[in-house]
């Protein structure tokens, strides 16, 4: 009798010292007492109230989500894991087979080189490869006003390529082969996330006795996952890889800062009568338009405008609709870009001229056929004020959510996996507990820096161009002119978009 | 500096128990002081559940299995469990008053995994390289270095001359099915060593600058040791750089230990260290340094040996063992 005194006692401190708990103190001593107590008695009663027990849980099947399990798999020291893969996306659980030629899907993403690496690292890359992909070692970024242009090339760092577009089904696709064909302990529940609780560290006077699971979710030594369709999950870390709008970090308690931009973009994919090899970005009085490759002869237009402009050019019939996107990329709102001379006056600073500094201005190829629905969505900046809290981490959108201004937010994503991979990997090679909170903000100080320094450069490179006011488009030229000419702000320029750490403008 | 400074003062004072019981003669109402803080988990288990219970049996193999002490005279007191708990989680707290070992840690045991994964000619990249090896770790305090070893598959001993300590380490790794298998002893290595035990590796960090003889204590060490077995020891070197941040620095200028804390002449020197040890039969093959690093918070490994230190050694295969 004293026994369950003391467990009592200690199950009051213990659940009402949580702050993230999300059901009244009483009840819940109620239920944790009188399950402890059963447990004394009949220890079949135990068996009833665990629920499954795994090293991770990852909640969200997305592409970031994956891609974390993807490189666990790929890992000697991780691949030994329990992971629970937490979502209701039903394609999950079988073999996702996309047919050769199929229609492209106007989601796609911009990867650079460092996560063509990544890719290639968890073995995905051999996937993507199989089906349509483009990559793209030309762009040509300019302004309506015809001011100047800015012409970047991949020789300039003597690299192949400058990135590669991929439909974003063909990326969670070959990630899921990935996963499936490895040996790690995997299990998809196709539910969603209802609820998550954890308690903070104890230690009951259970001394000599196996503890159960409900014993080690008692002592904070889990997390417990309760999903839509009624089942029980624990962990030991619970990975947050569910969007923007993530339960995880809510359940969690992370709060956000960011902002709403009052812009909107249209997202489709149209076709041109012959291939394009070069990503297009152009700068229009309410927003850029971007028009990047994604192989045979599609290409992927993000095009960024007002909201109500947004919503008359969805709604627009087709042929209008392409007549705009081709004055929008050509000389629509004003003209293009002469080759000037001024090259002749900034010869004193480009040193060395890099390839592209030659080449003249072109014009973008024409666009004959809508291929895609014209998709539409919001644009906004989020950031978690935390990536980490016990037992729980963030990546990808979650974390961050950024304009696509540039196609960088995935690639932010998958930097998040696999940092957060090896530092569970380092933290498995010491011995540590993989929900230990310092092993957690291993992974927050080297992911959180460089992810602000991203949506910094991306939140200003927004409002740089999204006014149209006569000196500032005089200014902004001078820019284009500036990065076009000006050989090592080039080159820093295009390492840093590659996805190296090193920030823009420094060195 | 300051942080190493913290560490060992803190094992420092966990360790002074062990100082007394090394000294030759130990006063009897110390003995019996050490004695009040034995406990016995059969007779807890007696005074809990009727005879015919079935647990009694499962709490008596555990209690035999894990070679725990036993007294008639003393039956487990709630009240001191309870204390223990909450202090055994002021030690695993790493923000908490032990930060500075929390901090060390993942240098010293990258240290560790590295040295013998290549003594034992064990793979790196496994998750668990060192299953089927015996380890001890001597002067464990709360586990900390004990319980990633048994995370990395190793079977391990943890020794403390604290009694309490070892009380606060067995509650924590009880909480985990992987660590919940560490034989906790609240004893001494000499002891150890007397009753004939022996391990592939012995490790003791932090300790040997708070023993009486260390001349003595690296011999229980060795003796503790299979022939080509390793053994691993950390310290503090006794340089005018160690007094200065460890003494002078903490204790006198910034005042944030005690003054006495540290002794410096009880500091051993590199090459001390590896003459007592090579006097015990064991051959020092690597010394590395830990090195502080304030703006990252985290200690890396370094040549420069002049104020912490950590030191591996093989056994030799004397005659005396043929």
């Amino acid at each position: 009798m004293s026994k369950d005194r003391v467990l009592a006692r200690n199950l009051r401190t213990s659940v009402c010292g949580t702050r993230i708990l999300q059901r009244t103190c009483s009840t819940v001593v109620t239920h944790d007492v009188s399950t402890s107590c059963s447990n004394e008695s009949n220890a079949l009663n135990n068996s009833t109230d665990d629920g499954p027990q795994h090293d991770i849980a990852i909640v969200g099947g997305g592409m970031v989500g994956i891609a974390l399990a993807a490189s666990l798999a790929s890992k000697p020291l991780t691949k030994h894991l329990n992971v629970a893969i937490i979502d209701n996306n039903p394609l999950l659980g079988r073999r996702n087979i996309i047919e050769k030629g199929h229609q492209p899907d106007p989601r796609v993403s911009t990867v650079t080189p460092a996560t063509i690496s990544f890719l290639k690292d968890i073995g995905a890359w051999k996937y993507i490869e199989q089906q349509r992909h483009a990559y793209f070692d030309k762009m040509q970024v300019w302004d309506y006003t015809g001011l100047g242009y800015t012409r970047y090339n991949a020789n300039d760092v003597h690299q192949d390529v400058l990135g590669c577009v991929v439909e974003n089904k063909v990326l969670q696709s070959s990630q899921l082969s990935c996963v499936q064909e490895s040996d790690l302990q995997k299990t998809v529940y196709p539910a969603r996330l209802n609820a998550m609780d954890m308690l903070p560290s104890s230690s009951l006077t259970g001394l000599g006795e196996v503890p159960s699971t409900t014993d080690l979710f008692m002592r904070g030594r889990l997390a417990k996952l309760e999903l839509s369709d009624g089942n029980r999950v624990y962990a030991k870390l619970v990975v947050g890889a569910d969007g923007s709008k993530s339960r995880v970090r809510e359940l969690a308690g992370i709060k956000t800062t960011g902002w709403n931009y009052s812009q909107n973009a249209i997202i489709c994919t149209v076709e041109h009568t012959a291939e394009n090899y070069t990503a297009w970005q152009r700068f229009l009085p309410n927003g850029p338009i971007a028009l990047l490759p994604i192989g045979d002869k599609f290409s992927n237009i993000v095009w960024t405008m007002d909201p109500k402009e947004a919503s008359d050019r969805k709604l627009m019939n087709e042929d209008d609709f392409i007549k705009a996107v081709n004055d929008a990329l050509d000389s629509g709102y004003g003209p293009n870009p002469e080759t000037t001379s001024s090259r002749d006056s900034l010869s004193w600073l480009t040193g060395d001229a890099t390839i592209s500094a030659k080449e003249r201005f072109e014009t973008p190829p024409k666009v004959v056929k809508l291929s895609s629905e014209r998709m539409m969505f919001p644009l906004s900046l989020r950031h978690a004020k935390d990536y980490v809290s016990k037992r729980v981490a963030l990546v990808g959108d979650s974390a961050h959510t950024v304009h696509p201004l540039a196609g960088q937010g995935v690639n932010l994503g998958f930097a998040d996996a696999c940092a957060l991979s090896k530092a569970i990997a380092e933290g498995i090679a010491l011995g540590t507990d993989i929900g230990e909170a310092n092993l957690l903000k291993r992974y927050e100080a080297e992911r959180k820096p460089a992810n602000i320094a991203m949506m910094a450069v991306l939140d200003g490179i927004q409002k740089m161009y999204s006014l149209d006011f006569g000196p500032l488009n005089a200014l902004r030229a001078a820019a284009f002119h500036g990065a076009h000419y000006i050989s090592p702000l080039k080159k820093r320029i295009i390492s840093y978009a590659s996805g190296e750490q090193s920030l823009p403008l420094f060195s | 500096m300051l942080a190493s400074v913290r560490v060992n003062q803190l094992q420092r004072l966990l360790l002074s128990a062990r100082r007394l019981s090394s000294s030759p003669i130990i006063p009897p109402s110390r003995l019996l002081h050490q004695r009040l803080f034995s406990t016995s988990d059969t007779d807890a288990s007696a005074a809990s559940f009727s005879s015919s219970h079935p647990k009694i049996q499962t709490l008596e193999g555990k209690a035999s299995n894990k070679s725990r002490s036993t007294s008639s005279t003393t039956s487990l007191n709630e009240d001191e469990l309870a204390k223990f708990s909450a202090i055994a989680d002021t030690w695993w707290h790493s923000e908490g008053p032990f930060k500075p070992l929390h901090q060390m840690n993942p240098t010293r045991l990258a240290f560790i995994r590295s040295t013998l994964c290549r003594h034992f000619s064990k793979d790196p990249s496994s998750a668990k390289p060192f299953e089927g090896l015996k380890f001890i770790d001597i002067g464990c305090g709360g586990g900390l270095l004990s319980e990633p070893l048994a995370r990395m598959g190793a079977t391990v001993t943890g020794v403390d001359a604290v009694d309490k300590n070892v009380k606060i380490a067995r509650l924590h790794a009880d909480m985990d099915p992987v660590t919940s298998t560490i034989e906790y002893l609240c004893t001494t290595a000499e002891k150890l060593a007397d009753e004939g035990r022996k391990f592939d590796a012995v490790l003791s960090l932090e300790v040997i600058e708070h023993v009486a003889n260390p001349a003595e204590f690296c011999k229980s060490l060795s003796a503790l040791t299979i022939p080509n077995g390793a053994t691993v020891l950390s310290t503090i070197n006794r340089t005018m750089r160690a007094y200065a941040s460890t003494i002078v620095g903490a204790e006198y200028i910034l005042r944030w230990l005690p003054k006495g804390t540290h002794q410096w002449s009880s500091f051993v020197t590199p090459e001390e260290m590896s003459m007592i040890l090579q006097r015990a039969s064991v051959d020092v093959k690597e010394i590395a340094g830990f090195v502080y690093n304030p703006i990252t918070g985290r200690w890396l490994l370094s040549d420069d040996i002049s104020v912490n230190y950590i030191a591996y050694g093989t056994k030799r295969k004397d005659l005396g063992d043929i």
